[in-house]
């Protein structure tokens, strides 16, 4: 016997107390003539339940399956089943609110969103997870496989792990291993140079650790520790449900000092949005513009995982901006070399650019060397420790 | 299903400003009371905007780890969480005395308990107390001839203890003087300690001057504040002469003008905290079984506990 009695049993359980159980593609159906069994492949009808329980033998998966879904995972409609079908590659059951590209007579939901590719059948997902199924959220690499069967005896749990995608090709024995997914709060605190990450979804996480054996639950906690409120956003965007509050509503829902935030030029917003919202700053992928009618320039990024409104440190940026911009512009004048005029560029550049660690000790071709910054220091400051330039325009 | 919602201020600044908030999240999740349990945060993730839809429960309980019925907990947290026809004055409220209001939360379609701040609690008397015991290292600090502990009680025969809860100050919100003014007057009720006195740091009775308003040779200094930063760390024990520079850091007990003063920092890191927001998430329905016992029994005191000053810089 393949299928465990206790799976069969509970499906058998499961058709005699609701008439039938149709999950992924297999079918059973108690029928006046019999039970009736299904799948993509085979059908049968007339069944004594004797007959049943042989035809199922070699379907183990598919009862397994069924399982695991429907009895283990359940939660039918949350964020939480749905990520975990994506995780296997599962056909998500999403209802939309709104139609979709799909065409309507196939069973395929929501085939346009980036993050979701061709469903694998029940065989398929079986055949993979048996070696692990790999899938990448932001710098998180998650693994669902199938629990190592005991005796034989195949129940279809399915386990989790969860590592930097720097890490997929570590050895396990290299990488700290953890199971507590409360642990993920403090990998997500500090970036690799120990420096503290107030944005979880910089794409600055560590490597070097490893979640292991997670269910389905303590999987979608992790996740949720690592990159908070990603996998509701996602999911709600997956049903065409998402809610995104565009610039000029969170800006003037705030109060307080943040009170100013609608008085920050578009043309301010638009050099924020570059500044901070990008991919090489976030891994969120911007939904929100300038207003509902009115799109910002800067693109929005790739993330996998959508960005519904400015998040707390650009509303805390912005105020400075704003406070900034109502600063008048003058004309200055200041002699310097063409050189000079392009080293500032330079340092600015490697700022912005995050590579003024990068720049070695004795690169004195690099403007933005620390010796080159020295040397400019002190021959265009003055005593004050202001660089000297004369204001023209009064 | 029910949940509860720890909602934090945190910081983009200081990573140790949400360490309170996990840790006595962490103590009810122990408990099992609830079937989930979130920390939320203004300036942390997952922020006050995006926490409700991370819940599947239908009825989720929201505690404010706040010291005082002000700017956070009657604009800022129920604007975030868009509840439906939020008003303060569904608090009915003197300033210390909001309980909950129950409502929708518009995003979501779920009923909200939205519970008064941690910090106005009558509970929170008690972790006041205990973070004077955790301190001294007695568990019956004040209690001159109840003390089991004979060092403790040599120390501190010659006079008992005096207590001084120290708060924010008015600045924007008279509440905020107001819960520290409660707290104390609670404390002093209980003749415990020899005296008890409300001080702040921006407004009279100064907290700068705290040796003047204690007679007794022991004082301990409990700031209300919920996590430590550069208030309770930097600044109050400058102000105090506990030390010259905070960087240095000071001794428990110091001695300051011929007191001992037992500078406790940050009420909120009080293991015992987890029990207010229990009791407030309880207050507004939640069915919590014997989770309350269980907190109180696993935060008492622990003897031998050293309380390290440190001294990291918050925004």
């Amino acid at each position: 016997m393949t299928a465990t009695p206790a799976s069969v049993e509970a499906l058998l359980e499961a058709v005699d107390d609701d008439g039938a159980v149709a999950f992924d593609g297999f079918r059973v159906e108690r029928a006046a003539d019999g039970y009736a069994l299904e799948t993509p492949d085979e059908e049968w009808t007339g069944l004594a339940a004797d007959d049943l329980a042989d035809a199922l033998e070699p379907l183990s998966d598919y009862v397994t399956n069924w399982r695991y879904w429907q009895r283990s995972v359940s939660g039918e409609g949350t964020a939480r089943r749905a990520f975990l079908r994506w995780c296997e590659r599962a056909p998500l059951e999403v209802e939309t609110d709104r139609k979709t590209t799909a065409d309507e007579t196939t069973d395929e939901p929501v085939a346009t969103h980036p993050s979701i590719d061709a469903p694998l059948s029940v065989p398929e997902r079986y055949d993979a997870l048996r070696d692990g199924l790999d899938r990448e959220w932001g710098q998180l690499c998650l693994t669902a496989r199938l629990v190592d069967d005991a005796d034989d005896d195949p129940v279809g749990e399915r386990v989790y792990d969860l590592w930097h995608v720097d890490d997929a090709d570590s050895d396990l024995a290299d990488l700290e291993v953890y199971d507590d997914p409360r642990d993920a709060r403090e990998i997500a605190t500090y970036d690799e140079d120990g420096r503290y990450r107030p944005l979880k979804t910089a794409p600055t996480l560590p490597s070097g650790w490893a979640f292991t054996g997670l269910s389905g639950g303590e999987l979608v906690e992790t996740v949720e520790f690592f990159y908070p409120a990603t996998v509701a956003n996602w999911h709600r965007e997956l049903q065409g449900t998402l809610d995104v509050d565009h610039w000029t509503e969170t800006a003037e829902r705030q109060t307080g000092i943040y009170d100013v935030l609608d008085e920050l030029p578009r043309e301010g917003v638009e050099w924020m949005a570059e500044a901070c919202c990008v991919d090489s700053q976030c891994l969120r992928r911007r939904e929100w513009e300038f207003d509902e009618d009115d799109e910002l320039d800067v693109d929005g990024g790739d993330g996998p995982f959508p960005c519904r409104e400015p998040c707390s440190l650009v509303v805390a940026a912005a105020r400075k901006w704003t406070i900034l911009e109502s600063e008048q512009e003058r004309t200055y004048e200041l002699e310097l070399t063409a050189s000079e005029y392009n080293q500032l560029a330079a340092l600015i550049d490697a700022v912005a650019e995050g590579r003024t660690d990068e720049i070695r000790e004795a690169d004195v071709n690099d403007g933005a060397n620390r010796y080159r910054a020295r040397y400019l220091r002190a021959k265009r400051f003055d005593e004050e420790g202001n660089l000297e330039a004369r204001r023209v325009d009064d | 299903m029910q949940a509860l919602v720890i909602a934090a201020h945190g910081s983009h600044l200081n990573p140790d400003a949400s360490d309170p908030t996990y840790a006595h999240a962490d103590t009810v999740r122990e408990t099992g009371a609830f079937d989930e349990v979130r920390e939320a945060f203004w300036k942390e993730e997952p922020h006050f905007r995006e926490v409700i839809r991370t819940l599947e429960s239908d009825e989720v309980f929201v505690v404010p780890l706040f010291i005082s019925e002000g700017y956070f907990t009657e604009q800022v947290i129920p604007r975030e969480l868009r509840l439906e026809e939020w008003d303060p004055e569904k608090w009915d409220s003197d300033g210390t005395s909001a309980s909950q209001v129950t409502l929708e939360a518009e995003d979501v379609g779920k009923t909200i308990h939205y519970c008064g701040p941690v910090g106005t609690h009558d509970a929170m008397t008690d972790v006041i107390v205990q973070r004077a015991e955790s301190v001294t290292e007695d568990p019956d600090v004040g209690e001159v001839s109840a003390s089991g502990d004979a060092e403790a009680r040599r120390s501190i025969s010659d006079g008992g203890f005096g207590l001084t809860v120290v708060g924010h100050g008015t600045e924007r919100n008279e509440n905020s003087a107001k819960a520290i003014e409660y707290h104390t007057e609670r404390i002093r009720e209980t003749d415990r300690f020899d005296e008890a006195k409300a001080l702040f740091m921006d407004e009279e009775p100064e907290v700068d001057d705290v040796t003047d308003y204690f007679d007794t040779d022991d004082v301990v200094v409990v700031p209300l504040f919920i996590a430590d930063g550069y208030h309770t760390q930097e600044d109050i024990p400058e102000d105090m002469g506990l030390t010259e520079d905070y960087r240095l850091g000071w001794d428990v007990p110091s001695e300051v003008d011929g007191h001992r003063i037992w500078y406790a920092g940050a009420v909120g890191t009080e293991g015992l905290m987890a029990d207010v927001i229990l009791e407030r998430a309880a207050d507004a329905g939640a069915d919590i079984g014997d989770a309350v016992e269980s907190v109180r029994e696993a935060t008492g005191l622990e003897a031998g506990a050293e309380p390290e000053p440190n001294a990291e810089p918050g925004d």
